[in-house]
């Protein structure tokens, strides 16, 4: 977070990852909620129905029988014309895989925080980002947060970002299990007045179902239009990191912090290796950053926020001047490596003659430890001396694998 | 009530639409339009309907109408209502018209959710009786014995066709206690009016289970729809019945013509046996009296007599 002059607008409290996504949900006046339970985001979802019972929250909340409705319920609600919220995890993400294509090309901004978790098998409960990763192809904006106060923050900048007249695409603000969702901290907790503010009344443009107006939503097509409607969704998500951009400036005016945009670097500007994260093993590598920094490396971090839209020009500026390039994942793609470094070896490939590594960590919600990461700075060191040739994928922490 | 002479020239599913001739998914849905008028929404899933009605650049409807995909009428339709009742357009209708495939398999989970919420929508099934869009496979509401891509005939002489029973859709959502449960047929328009008059009225979950045979998968002739509706009621093969706030009632007793009758005139039935065609007698047998037991049970309560007076 890079706190600005601005005075902090709410109260402050110690609460959980879920409670502050359900309290940015909730200032945010969505007029339609739907969702069904799945740890690690239950949380979300109760403190919701406790702020509508208690009357601090005005909307219709749909309690439906599986995250299959509950995103095709938010779409359909979207589609009629009224700002929508719901949230997820998981096998939950996994089963809204279908209608999650169909928000973007039409339009529907809708907001839906992710706790990410492990998709089975084996089942588990604890953080991995190989539920949203596999959904980056569906036009859906992706930002992954490193605390309860981003959770918060994300869900009223997303509204923003997503009713962008040049966006009108939905987001998934991605938190990690636990390790955001469960764990209590301290939130500045924003007015209902000071979100207000910054977030106004939404009026759809391109989307509505009213019989005073009448629209057809979601026709069949034949082939000669559905390629433009793919090129005019790819072109609102290319536009969207600019706006991305702006509304984190803007938030920042308004609250007192923001987060950089698409990413924010750390002690990067002389650095002659980074490290691209994703999410909580950020701070780890944060405080490795300043452990070895002592020692007088020269070692820097980008913690990378937004997945899609990707920053591939921001992000070719800020790493011109490394010597190497490693990109942590918490998401394997099979046979290949984790998705962030996919992403990444493909944006400096053009303008980039260094060595770019891949580092597969903390899967199933292991643990990333100092050495974990102090391990990834080494190897990163190491292939700077040998060229761009010596990139690659390691498995760090693996029981019988030597990194 | 509205008599089928009353009902308005206007219409708000347009001709023009590219439906098969006699196509009963397409009279249901112009009929039941008449009776919903411009305050509506419609919701309509990938299916025959949707093809037909709604290929860009054209549109059939002269109401707002939306997609998102097959198994979500229910979710969406009642997505749909909730936002409208937000903007304050409270009074508007919102459908859902689905094929039977869409509503008793792959929709059945959001369509049971919707029920037990009692969600403010009507939904309308137009069943006939198989995944026709797709080329006429089988589906749960598919008859016994019945042909289709999926269930081909082989050399045996019995077992030949559907090997099951039709699934029972509007029994499911009687279970579900909502305020209006109907099967209906486009044999007997009246009372289909009546039933869309009632379901349109009625505040909560409304499921109208509508028999529209269709010319392509029955293999039948495009002008023997109506008769075919008609004479699936009279042979006792689908009930005509209504669930109306806890009281179920039998709309019209059937004559129980001959079912051999009903069979032998559509092409998807021509093989049968002789022995298959007295399954479908025993089945409608057995239906009837499940039928009697019901309308028994849950039938309109006798007035509780006046206890004697204490002299």
């Amino acid at each position: 977070m890079i706190e600005t002059k601005a005075p902090a607008k709410g109260i402050r409290r110690m609460v959980t990852g879920d409670y502050a996504a359900a309290w940015g949900a909730m200032v945010s006046r969505p007029q339609v909620i739907a969702a069904y339970p799945i740890t690690p985001q239950t949380m979300i979802i109760e403190h919701l129905a406790e702020f509508l019972a208690s009357g601090k929250l005005d909307a219709e909340m749909m309690h439906v029988e599986s995250e299959h409705s509950a995103m095709s319920a938010v779409i359909a609600a979207e589609a009629t014309g009224v700002r929508t919220y719901t949230a997820t995890s998981s096998q939950g993400l996994s089963l809204m895989h279908e209608p999650l294509f169909v928000a973007p090309p039409m339009h529907l901004p809708i907001v839906m925080s992710v706790v990410n978790r492990t998709v089975a098998a084996p089942l588990g409960i604890w953080v991995e980002h190989n539920d949203t990763m596999p959904q980056r192809d569906t036009g859906w904006m992706q930002v992954y947060v490193e605390d309860a106060q981003e959770a918060l923050d994300m869900v009223l900048q997303g509204y923003r970002i997503a009713e962008h007249p040049d966006v009108e695409l939905p987001i998934m603000v991605c938190m990690d299990a636990f390790l955001v969702s469960h764990t209590i901290e301290s939130v500045d907790l924003p007015s209902q007045d000071a979100a207000d503010a910054f977030l106004p009344p939404f009026t759809p443009v391109h989307a509505y179902l009213d019989p005073d107006r009448p629209l057809v939503l979601g026709a069949a097509s034949p082939p000669e239009y559905i390629q433009e409607v793919r090129w005019e969704t790819d072109a609102r998500m290319r536009r969207a990191s600019e706006v991305l951009e702006d509304v984190d400036r803007k938030f920042a005016k308004a609250f007192g912090r923001g987060y950089g945009g698409a990413f924010e670097a750390y002690r990067l500007e002389d650095a002659e290796v980074g490290l691209i994260t994703l999410g909580t093993v950020t701070s780890t590598a944060r405080e490795v950053v300043d452990l070895l920094r002592g020692r007088g490396e020269k070692v820097g971090l980008l913690k990378l926020r937004s997945f899609r839209p990707f920053p591939t020009e921001r992000l070719r500026e800020a790493t011109a001047h490394l010597r190497a390039v490693g990109v942590y994942d918490r998401a394997v793609s099979y046979g290949v490596g984790g998705p962030t470094y996919v992403e990444v070896r493909n944006a400096l490939y053009d303008t980039h003659n260094v060595p770019v590594l891949g580092f597969l960590a903390g899967l199933g919600g292991r643990d990333v430890t100092f050495a974990d990461v102090e391990l990834m700075f080494q190897k990163m060191t190491a292939a700077a001396a040998r060229g761009r040739r010596a990139g690659g994928v390691s498995w760090i922490g693996t029981r019988g694998v030597t990194p | 009530m509205t008599t089928v002479k009353e009902l308005p020239v206007q219409d708000w599913f347009e001709s023009g639409h590219t439906a098969c001739p006699g196509c009963g998914g397409a009279m249901t849905v112009r009929i039941a339009m008449k009776v919903l008028g411009p305050r509506t929404v419609v919701y309509m899933p990938a299916s025959c309907l949707l093809i037909f009605s709604d290929m860009y650049p054209l549109n059939a409807f002269r109401v707002p109408s939306l997609q998102v995909l097959f198994e979500t009428s229910a979710i969406c339709a009642s997505g749909i209502k909730r936002a409208l009742k937000r903007l304050g357009k409270d009074d508007v209708t919102v459908v859902a018209f689905a094929g039977d495939g869409g509503t008793a398999d792959i929709g059945l989970q959001a369509l049971s959710g919707a029920a037990e919420r009692n969600e403010d929508i009507l939904y309308i099934c137009y069943d006939n009786e198989a995944y026709m869009n797709t080329g006429i496979q089988r589906s749960g509401t598919t008859p016994y014995g019945a042909w289709t891509t999926t269930t081909p005939l082989g050399p045996q002489p019995e077992g030949r066709g559907k090997a099951e029973f039709k699934k029972d859709v509007p029994r499911i959502l009687i279970a579900h206690d909502v305020p209006y449960v109907a099967t209906a047929s486009l044999g007997f328009p009246a009372d289909l009016l009546k039933k869309l008059e009632k379901a349109k009225a009625k505040k909560g979950f409304r499921y109208l289970h509508v028999l529209a045979p269709c010319p392509v998968g029955w293999r039948t002739d495009s002008e023997k729809t109506v008769d075919l509706a008609k004479s699936a009621v009279e042979t006792g093969i689908f009930t005509l019945m209504e669930y109306e706030d806890g009281v179920f009632r039998i709309s019209r007793e059937p004559r129980f013509t001959p079912v051999r009758d009903y069979l032998s005139a559509q092409g998807r039935f021509k093989h049968l046996t002789d022995e298959q065609v007295a399954s479908v007698e025993r089945w409608i047998k057995e239906k009837w009296e499940r039928d009697l037991a019901l309308a028994r049970a849950l039938g309109p309560k006798p007035a509780v007599a006046q206890a004697p007076s204490g002299r």
